[in-house]
């Protein structure tokens, strides 16, 4: 079991080096002839530097649905956790496992027709 | 056919043999030796892997290429060694000499670090998918929970690149990223519970192997259901056409990576194929009975089944507009949340009754 993970060290140390590697490459063979208009913010068809001063601000709000959207996520996210480990199981478990299930997949589902009805998956 | 059935094992085990002779008689302590083998060893397999991995993402760049000219009736490229097949190759070159520009406003770090952030899962990923009969590189017996973590993981990445630009394209871009990844990592989780019931155990190895009689995908109706729901939400996950919206470049000009160039875009391109490789591999080895087959060695076997899903994926992408985002959403957790969760129900009920494979 150990090597296994250790596999997965050694993979996980590679995933560091692998994106470096073509990185410092090009650090040494690219051309470096930076000027302003280059190194301005883009912006279609227009200077950036004209903006007001309040436009140039670039971090908008967001919507409130991203918001809504990643805590149903949570909820469904922690949800698979319990599942996995009873599908897992299922074979040994006999029919109760089942009707357990059902149960709590019920409530989710209610859960999800609330949320639905409520209207908090339409992006309006 | 057992000799290249075997191959890339034998060659696996001749070279472990090797090394073991020449530590062994250097005068080591035993566990000492086999510890040093094992991960001079499990460096030979990573690399070998990663090589593989770009290989494979040079014929999908001209796959892709040659298949959007046929669609749409071109040629596609042809100038670059025989039928174009040196393209991605010159491409690549072409990103190697490319000026790196970071926008004075951009956080420099976050900048930097995001095109890694969004690579190291995919290769992270890579260590579970078993290529073929005993040439996994790692079989762990959380497989399936590690393949989606992973993954998900990606995402940071994309956010990072969007946050770090300083630029509204680009932080638009990475939040549709987010919430897309999140909303569709929903149903791709929840449709892997049946194959997971229907196998009894979350080990890739294990699923292939129970798959030898009866492929997932023909279990009816779940598997069917299962594999349709699986591959949309994969295809929405690595944010492929109709579901790009983090990119579309006629709304938002290149969404997350507007503000990248040269390597560092290259980094967020072959992240993008890599992932898109690996949820074929996933979505062979759940569905599509992995490395098993007739005849054919079966790491062939394996890359066939991969590459026919990859085609399937282009064909996608070519014949569909994408949707709009409003659409996207609803389309997750309206249509596929709901439809996965009665397929977990319906699997339950059907083993109760029935005994599979």
């Amino acid at each position: 079991m150990l090597d296994r993970y250790g596999i997965v060290a050694i993979f996980a140390l590679l995933a560091v080096i692998f994106p470096a590697i073509p990185l410092l490459l090009s650090l040494v063979i690219r051309p470096k002839k930076p000027n302003q208009s280059k190194k301005a913010t883009y912006e279609c068809g227009l200077e950036f530097e004209d903006f007001p001063e309040e436009a140039q601000n670039v971090w908008v709000q967001f919507r409130v649905q991203y918001y809504l959207f990643a805590l149903i996520f949570v909820v469904f996210d922690i949800e698979v956790v319990y599942l996995y480990p009873w599908a897992v199981a299922y074979n040994t478990l006999g029919p109760f496992a089942l009707v357990e299930m059902i149960v709590f997949l019920g409530i989710l589902i209610l859960a999800l027709a609330y949320a639905w009805r409520n209207g908090l998956l339409e992006w309006t | 056919m057992d000799i290249l059935n075997n191959l890339f094992t034998n060659i696996y085990n001749a070279i472990n043999a090797f090394l073991n002779g020449l530590l062994g008689g250097a005068g080591l302590r035993p566990d000492a030796a086999s510890a040093i083998v094992a991960a001079i060893m499990g460096l030979i397999v990573g690399t070998v892997v990663l090589l593989f991995g770009v290989g494979v993402v040079l014929t999908l760049i001209w796959l892709e290429r040659k298949v959007a000219a046929r669609v749409q009736d071109r040629v596609g490229p042809n100038r670059v060694g025989p039928f174009g097949m040196l393209q991605p190759v010159a491409d690549t070159i072409k990103m190697f000499i490319k000026e790196d520009i970071v926008p004075t406003n951009a956080d420099g770090l976050v900048h930097l670090l995001a095109p890694v952030i969004a690579l190291a899962p995919a290769v992270l990923a890579f260590v579970v998918v078993p290529f073929g009969q005993g040439m996994q590189p790692a079989d762990l017996n959380i497989v399936v929970l590690w393949v989606v973590s992973v993954s998900s993981i990606g995402t940071v990445g994309l956010f990072m690149a969007g946050y770090g630009s300083n630029n509204k394209f680009a932080l638009l871009g990475g939040m549709r990223a987010v919430a897309q990844a999140i909303s569709y990592e929903i149903p791709q989780v929840l449709t892997i519970v049946p194959i997971i019931l229907l196998a009894g155990s979350m080990s890739l190895v294990q699923i292939v192997q129970k798959q030898s009689t009866l492929w997932y995908v023909f279990v009816l109706p779940v598997g069917l259901i299962g594999f349709v729901v699986y591959y949309i939400s994969a295809l929405a996950e690595v944010n492929r056409t109709p579901f790009d919206q983090p990119e579309g470049e006629s709304e938002i000009v290149a969404g997350h990576h507007t503000e990248y160039s040269g390597m560092k875009f290259g980094l967020f391109y072959l992240a993008e194929y890599f992932n898109f490789f690996i949820v074929c591999t996933i979505a062979t080895t759940l569905f599509l009975g992995g490395w098993q087959g007739p005849f054919l060695p079966s790491w062939l076997w394996f890359l066939i089944k991969t590459y026919a899903l990859i085609l399937l994926g282009m064909w996608i992408r070519m014949t569909l507009p994408r949707f709009r985002v409003d659409q996207l959403m609803k389309f997750a957790w309206q249509v596929l949340v709901p439809i996965s969760l009665i397929n977990i129900v319906l699997t339950g009920i059907l083993l109760m009754f029935f005994k599979v494979g």
